[in-house]
């Protein structure tokens, strides 16, 4: 019988999978759900397996496609997806097995090197895993890329009865999706990677915060966890479900919202490591930094610190989001320019216009010309350019962009997802839509008209006579913007400023000020 | 539309997370799967099964997004409107969507039939726009699928 392999991913079902795979099935095909390969250009797509066990892939196709993919005459043929570019210029460290193997198969994981880092672990001392962690240079893929070993030596050196691994799946991000894509299509590597941190620091039972939009991932996690139960003994897990508050991602309202109540960030110190979760030593780590872990158990630290740049070593899943053609979860080692990942690599936006701006590291991340894709990717390199790397996802926009209006979502996310406890963040975030509202309305409506509006009027502002030019409004974002930089408790309140003073900085014209740049002559 | 039973059914859901730690969130979320939202008249009786204030248990039910205070629509459309979303054009999808569903976002229309509601990210970046459609997730949306959930929630 025919085997047909067709992802289940959230993503590939959002665009027709499970119809393909009816198709499939009813045609007489065995079928073998994977998780995603990573590039949504060609999805759905399938994957028929010769008599010598190769792949040949078609793609995308439609569920009344079957028979021209059985008998091999589809248009859409693409054959060996690892000689299309996109995937052969990968480095698959954490992602080798993603779109391969039945995510739920405990014979397919062990037959592609699972639990092989978990088996070397526990063979050594809790020191020597907690010194192949810091050797391997990994940093937290979450966002702070804070180094993971030194976490956990810290959480190690914690003299306490009770300790905790907690996985931050709350992947809140606009344009990224790996966790996602790990969990649903890997998900036992995930398990591995946080049964080895429990060796590592003294913990014997993991949370995984998993943000409730993604359905698809807390069903794979629960199925994975018992099944893997005896493997992971005697290490248990425990999936907790979000509800829908962004500010749950940052880790101190992670753990409250675990416990129990409000999502409100903790104030720092005292560190997670040393009271976190319930009070407790707690490692708190992104999915993606845990997934990191069995690889780098597994082939040796060296094999992972070999690849990179600089101070960012290893490999980074990079996400490719947005209006770009190519779109989709492209792993490399660090180092690779802003520009390859979007031109080469993205094969430009899907529009077919002009790429005006990209944002890099979600809603706190900065937005990027083109005249900036020399970056290379690489933490240090990006905090120098008044950016962040973040989660590492790339979200590509034409130039039918208004980046005036994408400031002002950066400050209204800001103001619905605050978590209140700090004035900066909580008002400074209204205030900021407010002048965001009156430098737009005048760009409509033109200055003449902007006196009449209520919220213009200076006794409405604290003004003395007059109301505030362009100019001037600009002047009280950009002051607002420093305070909340500075005088917010986490960088939810701390980095709105990033997307927003990027924007009025690369493009001013989008603003309307005296600054504006003149436009270009066509 | 509060059920007449809501305290057996809080009670009996309580003892289901009671061995757990921080079992308030698993809790609202059980009442809201069984439920369908979250009335205020469930607070006070969370609040005695798990040993906690009113104010702690109010506190959590209004910070969190997803609990429901009000019943939703008989079918929920959430569309994304966050950033990669906006770069591949949900902006008119959401204005094709209140004109066909006749509802504004983040409101349930007045017959009760369907709900309009935003989210940030669904993790499906890469081929937006893109929805949740009585839980069921649509990418690539266009006008062909616009015409498609508009005839499956208008059923
Ligand atoms: C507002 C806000 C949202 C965050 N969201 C996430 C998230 O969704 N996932 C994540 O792993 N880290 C997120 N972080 C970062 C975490 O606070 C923390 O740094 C991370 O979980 C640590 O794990 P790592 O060292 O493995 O990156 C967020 C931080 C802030 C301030
Ligand atoms: S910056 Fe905003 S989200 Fe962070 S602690 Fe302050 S109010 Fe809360
Ligand atoms: S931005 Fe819409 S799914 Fe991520």
């Amino acid at each position: 019988m025919t085997r047909a392999y067709i992802s289940c991913d959230m993503a590939s079902v959002a665009l027709g999978a499970d119809d393909i795979a009816e198709a499939l099935t009813a045609a007489g095909c065995t079928v073998i759900r994977t998780g995603a390969r990573g590039l949504f250009a060609i999805e759905p797509l399938v994957e028929i397996e010769t008599t010598d066990g190769a792949r040949i892939a078609y793609g995308p196709v439609e569920p009344e496609d079957v028979p021209a993919i059985l008998d091999d005459t589809h248009p859409n043929r693409i054959g060996d997806l690892a000689t299309l570019p996109f995937f052969a210029k990968q480095q698959r460290f954490t992602f080798a097995r993603c779109g391969i193997t039945d995510p739920l198969s405990m014979a397919d994981y062990t037959a592609h090197d699972g639990w092989k880092g978990l088996a070397a672990a526990r063979a050594l001392p809790p020191q020597a895993v907690v010194d192949a962690v810091k050797a391997s240079g990994l940093r937290g893929r979450g966002g702070a890329g804070f180094p993971t070993g030194i976490k956990w030596q810290t959480v190690l050196d914690a003299a306490s009865p009770e300790k905790f691994i907690v996985c931050n799946a709350d992947e809140g991000d606009s344009g990224t999706f790996a966790d996602r894509m790990l969990m649903e299509g890997d998900p036992y590597c995930l398990l591995e990677g946080m049964a080895i941190a429990g060796h590592a620091v003294g913990a014997s039972h993991g949370y995984i915060y998993v943000r409730s939009e993604y359905p698809f991932a807390i069903r794979a996690l629960n199925a994975a966890i018992e099944r893997a139960g005896p493997i992971l003994a005697p290490f248990t897990v425990e999936v907790r479900v979000g509800a829908g508050a962004y500010v749950c991602g940052e880790e101190t309202a992670l753990l409250e919202s675990i416990e129990g109540k409000r999502g409100q960030v903790r104030a720092k110190p005292p560190l997670p490591a040393i009271q976190g979760l319930f009070g407790q030593p707690t490692v708190i780590n992104n999915v993606l930094s845990l997934a990191a872990i069995p690889f780098i158990l597994a082939e040796g630290p060296e094999r992972y610190a070999e690849v990179g740049f600089s101070r960012s070593r290893g490999t980074m899943p990079v996400q490719l989001a947005g209006n770009v053609k190519n779109g989709g979860l492209f792993e490399i080692g660090f180092g690779i320019t802003l520009g390859e990942l979007v031109n080469d690599i993205g094969g430009g936006t899907e529009s077919g216009r002009p790429v005006r701006a990209v944002q890099v590291g979600g809603p706190l991340g900065a937005y990027f010309p083109p005249s900036m894709f020399d970056l290379a990717f690489d933490y240090e390199a990006f905090a120098a350019a008044g950016g962040l790397i973040g989660h590492a996802g790339i979200t590509v926009f034409d130039d039918t962009v208004d980046m005036a209006a994408m400031a002002r979502f950066a400050m209204e996310f800001c103001a619905v997802e605050s978590c209140g406890k700090c004035t900066p963040c909580r008002i400074g975030s209204t205030r900021g839509v407010e002048t965001l509202d009156r430098i737009i309305g005048d760009r409509i409506k033109g200055a003449a008209q902007r006196e009449q509006a209520l919220e213009a009027m200076p006794q409405m502002r604290n003004a003395k006579v007059k109301h505030r030019s362009v100019d001037e409004e600009i002047g009280v974002l950009r002051d607002l913007c420093e305070t909340m930089k500075f005088g917010s408790l986490c960088a939810l309140g701390g980095f709105t400023p990033y997307p927003v003073l990027s924007a009025l900085d690369h493009f001013p014209e989008d603003f309307g000020g005296a600054r504006a740049l003149p436009q270009a002559a066509e | 539309m509060i059920p007449d039973d809501l305290d057996t059914i809080v009670g009996r859901l309580a003892e289901r997370f009671s061995a757990q730690r921080g079992a308030l969130l698993p809790l609202l979320h059980a009442i809201q799967e069984e439920v369908g939202w979250v009335p205020d008249a469930a607070t006070p009786l969370g609040a005695r099964a798990l040993n906690l204030s009113r104010a702690e248990v109010h506190g959590v039910v209004t910070f969190y997004h997803d609990f429901r205070r009000e019943p939703a629509g008989r079918h929920v459309v959430k569309l994304c409107l966050a950033e990669a979303c906006k770069a591949r054009g949900v902006g008119a999808i959401e204005a094709a969507l209140a004109d066909r569903l006749g509802v504004g976002i983040d409101k349930t229309r007045a017959d009760g039939q369907v709900s309009f509601e935003a989210v940030y990210c669904l993790g499906l970046c890469a081929t937006g726009p893109n929805a949740l459609v009585d839980d069921r997730p649509v990418s690539r949306l266009d006008a062909r699928k616009v015409d498609r959930i508009v005839a499956q929630v208008s059923a």
